[in-house]
């Protein structure tokens, strides 16, 4: 295969990725965009196989196949509520890649460049590393922290934006000695320093992100994980990684751009990190008045028997406790009862972009009722009951009531307009955000204490009794 | 603790203070319950159903006075009942202190407290035991009920092969619970229903049962303290009377809920009014008890005056006995919750606490009514209203002219930098950089929401692509290379495989 086959290989493969990435704008596409995902990676890496430059093919099959089957079977075994774990541990074995792939390239004696021509690839190689490593070291830690292994709260070290800046400038320093490095051996220690900069800077940048932040962390990984491969391509003057790093890095930009707004956030105040610890401004909201009243699972069921519109805000809360195949249960019930059942997502419900909508379309939720915020939020003065599952921080009335509140101007779905909301929660204690929620003592509010799964079992079962 | 609940002793009263049911929750809060026999038989609640709920039984009225340390009752003791009460008993009933000046007397003088239902403070977590809002809603609803069966026409309008028959017109004089609830009552039944209010604020309220709002042409705001009605000027009262005037003589029932708290009611409706109705026209008053919003009204009866039908009971929800009753007792049980939150059987009468202080009109023995005005908790969300503009005024650094500017000027600065500096080569890459860095942004727009999750999964797969640059590397020689070059494309590879594969299974579950 000629360079120039190999070329128009690249090309085809690019079109595909930009059509896999069209076709996800709606779900009767969606699965047509993957195909052409995995058609132009099969093309791009077919094509390459066939190409010139490569002449050893057993170590690229015994990679291949080990690696492939790996993670076929991660596919097959995770869990639906495991996803964003899943996600950001992939996006660290990308960013991993990323980092093997430049230091290869230097190692690499075929290589000849001079003058500008090797500042310029040597600058690619240490950027494309530097990204690398802090995409893989960031996604580790979201990935423990998204499946509970390291505590969800943000680790703040004094002065952290000072340790930053400092990481920064090391990074510049060290730069400019791998640069005037004249050999790859003297190179390599710079380089290495470097490794471990950005290995520590994207550990402290995760660590001192909240858990409730974790959307915009995952997402902005993702961005770096393309902007990794971008780098790469920089480095070994290939177009198609070039596109599609930033294809992908841009897609992930957007995405966080997204969660942010729906927070009402400043990206890089989420970045910067430590929500709702800074100077004690947790707690100086506008102490709610009025009490809470508590509700059974039987007066729930009644509820919502004699209900004509519901809307279920589910959360964070039904992931943890798996009960989106209840909810689907309980749906499907009132449907056939003929009551209108919807559900209200909101962007940042759940840990990760999408997160809730992909657990109701595992229980089978038809998608066509589960709608946006901005799609049902004026509808919930015309519904009878709006029934919060393990949501907490979305469904605050304080961010549009108290302008003290640490999420004053946040976009929230508006539940208290609703005849009667029900908010399902374990105890009373406060969301991630630290914020007391005003809704929970409001008069047309009703409380049902307990995990979630069980109570809407119980919910459930008085439905069908 | 022991609760008593004694049969009423009022001429006509069926209503009891408490329901089996209920009296089993008291019961779990650690207090013992007793019944005078025949207490809820009114109600439609005998001794057995009591019995069978493990509630005991008592023959007499003396018995159960003197056994008991909390009397629940729903009426105002007579002075029989007084002289039964025990020495610093307690006793939960409705008391009206304001009219009944001789009978507190009475009771602060046997040494005991006294919690009046009735004087309850109108706050929202004081809701759920304000007796005479859940009485004053079966009121409006059995008021129309009145109405419609004093009243010789359908409420709702027909076409029949037989002619076709108007829809009755309602007209509901005083939108507070008592009035709304007979909006809606006499709306359910498919009567035309409009309203009038003092009050400017019950207008959505109004509008919201399905009636419409009569407006009186004039300017006078008419709200009190918590929530009730108060006198209005002269100018007004006239306006009010004209439009009064104009809609008695178009509509078919008027149901007149006009209540000034502490003072008689207001003469709404003159005779002169009455007489303009057509005939066979309904009028219920429903402040018959405190003299009544018609002139007519004889308090306690039904009197056909100018062929007009003007009920004055006094005794509406009464007439609906069990469901009062059920409402009520749950009122209580909401009482007597607040005064055992330990659930220990042991009621403490917490003088600090708002909702009880306004309830005890009497304190061992000591008048205590009536009680400090409750705090206006309206003025809250004004504070709030009022609060936005002071964080909107924090000013940016620079204007955004400036700032728009800034970034522009910067990025071209950058531009120019590479432009002057970088080989040829790395221009081309850099130009089909920024034009996929554009692509992306339009194409991922696009991407509805619900897909975020897939979305990410795929570009996670995708960006794999890196694997084409482990797979030129691994050719190089050098064991080195080939070892960093395997491992990238075993853990590309990880990802390619599982991310295409997840999202594939995704997507499968997505389906209308």
């Amino acid at each position: 295969m000629s360079e120039g086959l190999v070329t128009v290989a690249y090309i085809g493969a690019t079109i595909l990725f930009i059509l896999s990435l069209g076709g996800l704008s709606h779900p009767e596409t969606a699965r047509r965009g993957n195909f052409y995902g995995i058609a132009g990676m099969a093309i791009a890496i077919v094509a390459t196989l066939l190409g010139p430059k490569v002449t050893s093919y057993v170590p690229i099959l015994i990679a291949m196949l080990v690696g492939g089957s790996v993670g076929v079977f991660a596919a097959i075994k995770v869990k639906m509520t495991e996803m964003p774990e899943l996600v950001a541990l992939m996006h660290s074995l990308v960013g991993l890649a990323a980092a093997l792939v430049g230091f290869a390239n230097y190692f690499d004696p075929s290589a000849h460049f001079s003058g500008v021509e090797k500042t310029i690839h040597e600058s690619e190689i240490y950027i494309g590393i530097l990204i690398g490593a802090v995409t893989f070291s960031g996604s580790v830690i979201a990935f423990g922290k998204l499946s509970g292994k390291i505590s969800g709260k943000p680790m703040l070290i004094p002065g952290r934006h000072w340790f930053n800046l400092g990481l920064l400038i090391a990074v510049f320093v060290v730069g400019k000695q791998f640069l005037g490095a004249d050999s790859a051996a003297t190179g390599v220690v710079p380089l290495g320093i470097m490794t471990g900069i950005a290995l520590l800077f994207g550990i402290h940048m995760v660590m001192a992100i909240g858990g409730a932040d974790m959307p915009v962390v995952v997402s902005m990984l993702n961005s770096y994980s393309g902007w990794a491969a971008s780098a790469t391509g920089f480095m070994l003057s290939n177009d198609l990684l070039i596109v599609t790093g930033a294809l992908v890095g841009s897609s992930g930009a957007i995405l966080s751009y997204i969660m942010c707004r729906a927070m009402n956030r400043h990206f890089f105040a989420v970045i910067a990190g430590g929500f709702g610890t800074e100077g004690g401004t947790a707690a100086t909201g506008a102490k709610p008045e009025g009490e809470v009243q508590p509700i059974g699972a039987e007066e729930t069921a009644e509820l919502l028997r004699s209900a004509r519109n519901v809307v279920l805000v589910p959360g964070y809360g039904m992931a943890v406790a798996q009960a989106q195949h209840t909810v689907y249960e309980i749906t499907k019930h009132l449907r056939d009862k003929g009551v209108n059942v919807r559900f209200a997502i909101h962007p940042v419900a759940g840990r990760m972009p999408g997160h809730m909508n992909v657990l109701l379309a595992e229980a089978k939720v038809p998608y066509d009722i589960v709608l946006e915020m901005d799609e049902i939020n004026e509808d919930f003065p015309e519904t009878d009951v709006a029934m919060v599952i393990g949501a907490n921080d979305i469904v605050n009335p304080g961010a549009q009531e108290d302008p003290n509140s640490p999420i004053a101007g946040m976009p929230v779905l508006e539940v208290w307009k609703a005849g009667t909301s029900v908010v399902m929660k374990r105890s009373m204690a406060s969301g991630y955000a630290g914020v007391d929620n005003p809704l929970f003592y409001k008069e047309n509010n009703r409380m049902l204490f307990g995990d979630a799964k069980k109570m809407l079992d119980e919910v459930l079962q008085h439905l069908r009794g | 603790m022991r609760i008593g609940i004694p049969k009423e002793t009022f001429p006509g009263e069926r209503r009891v203070a408490t329901t089996p049911e209920v009296a089993e929750k008291i019961k779990k809060l650690g207090f013992e319950v007793a019944v005078e026999t025949g207490a809820g038989d009114a109600a439609n609640f005998s001794d057995d159903v009591f019995r069978e709920a493990g509630i005991e039984i008592v023959p007499n009225a003396t018995d159960l006075w003197a056994g008991a340390d909390i009397v629940l009752k729903v009426r105002a003791p007579s002075s029989a009942e007084v002289e039964l009460m025990r020495k610093g008993g307690c006793l939960v009933s409705f008391i009206w202190p304001a009219q009944n000046s001789e009978l507190m007397d009475k009771l602060a003088a046997t040494g005991g407290t006294v919690l009046a239902m009735d004087s309850v403070p109108r706050i929202s977590r004081a809701q759920k035991l304000d007796a005479l809002s859940s009485m004053a809603n079966i009121a409006g609803y059995r008021a129309v009920i009145e109405a419609a069966h004093h009243f010789g026409r359908f409420f709702c309008g027909q076409v029949t092969a037989a002619g076709k028959v108007p829809p009755a017109k309602v007209f509901v004089i005083g939108a507070g619970v008592a009035g709304l609830a007979a909006i809606g009552a006499a709306g359910g039944l498919g009567a035309i229903v409009r309203a009038n209010d003092t009050r400017p604020e019950v207008k959505d309220q109004v509008k919201s049962m399905g009636a419409e709002f009569v407006e009186v042409e004039y300017q006078e705001e008419g709200t009190g303290v918590g929530g009730y009605a108060k006198i209005m000027s002269e100018g007004y009262q006239k306006a009010q009377a004209d439009m009064i005037a104009r809609q008695a003589m178009d509509v078919d029932v008027i149901v007149t809920t006009a209540l000034i708290p502490g003072k008689p009611a207001p003469k709404l409706i003159t005779v002169g009014m009455v007489k303009s109705m057509r005939p066979g026209s309904v009028i219920v008053d429903m402040a018959a008890e405190q003299g009544g919003n018609c002139e007519l009204t004889v308090p306690g009866e039904v009197v056909v005056r100018h062929d007009v039908t003007i009920i004055g009971y006094t005794d509406l929800p009464s007439r609906l006995a069990r469901q009062s009753s059920t409402l009520y007792a749950t009122n209580l049980l909401r009482l007597l919750e607040e005064l055992c939150p330990q659930k220990d059987g042991n009621a403490v009468v917490d003088m600090d606490d708002e909702v009880i202080r306004g309830a005890t009109v009497v304190k061992d023995g000591t008048i205590t009514w009536p009680p400090p005005p409750p705090k206006i908790s309206a003025a809250a969300p004004q504070m709030a209203t009022a609060a936005p503009p002071v964080v909107a005024e924090k000013k940016p650094l620079l204007p955004a002219w400036a700032r728009t500017g800034l970034g522009i000027g910067s990025g071209a600065l950058i531009f120019y930098l590479i432009g002057a500096n970088a080989p040829a080569d790395f221009m081309e890459h850099f130009t089909v950089f920024v034009l996929a860095c554009f692509v992306g942004y339009m194409v991922i727009w696009n991407v509805t929401p619900a897909l975020h999750t897939p979305l990410m999964s795929v570009t996670n797969a995708i960006s794999s692509i890196i694997a084409i640059g482990a797979l030129i590397q691994i050719s190089s020689p050098g064991t080195l290379i080939l070892a960093l070059a395997g491992l990238a494309i075993a853990l590309t590879a990880v990802n390619m495989a599982g991310g295409f594969w997840v999202t594939q299974r995704m997507l499968r579950m997505f389906r209308r």
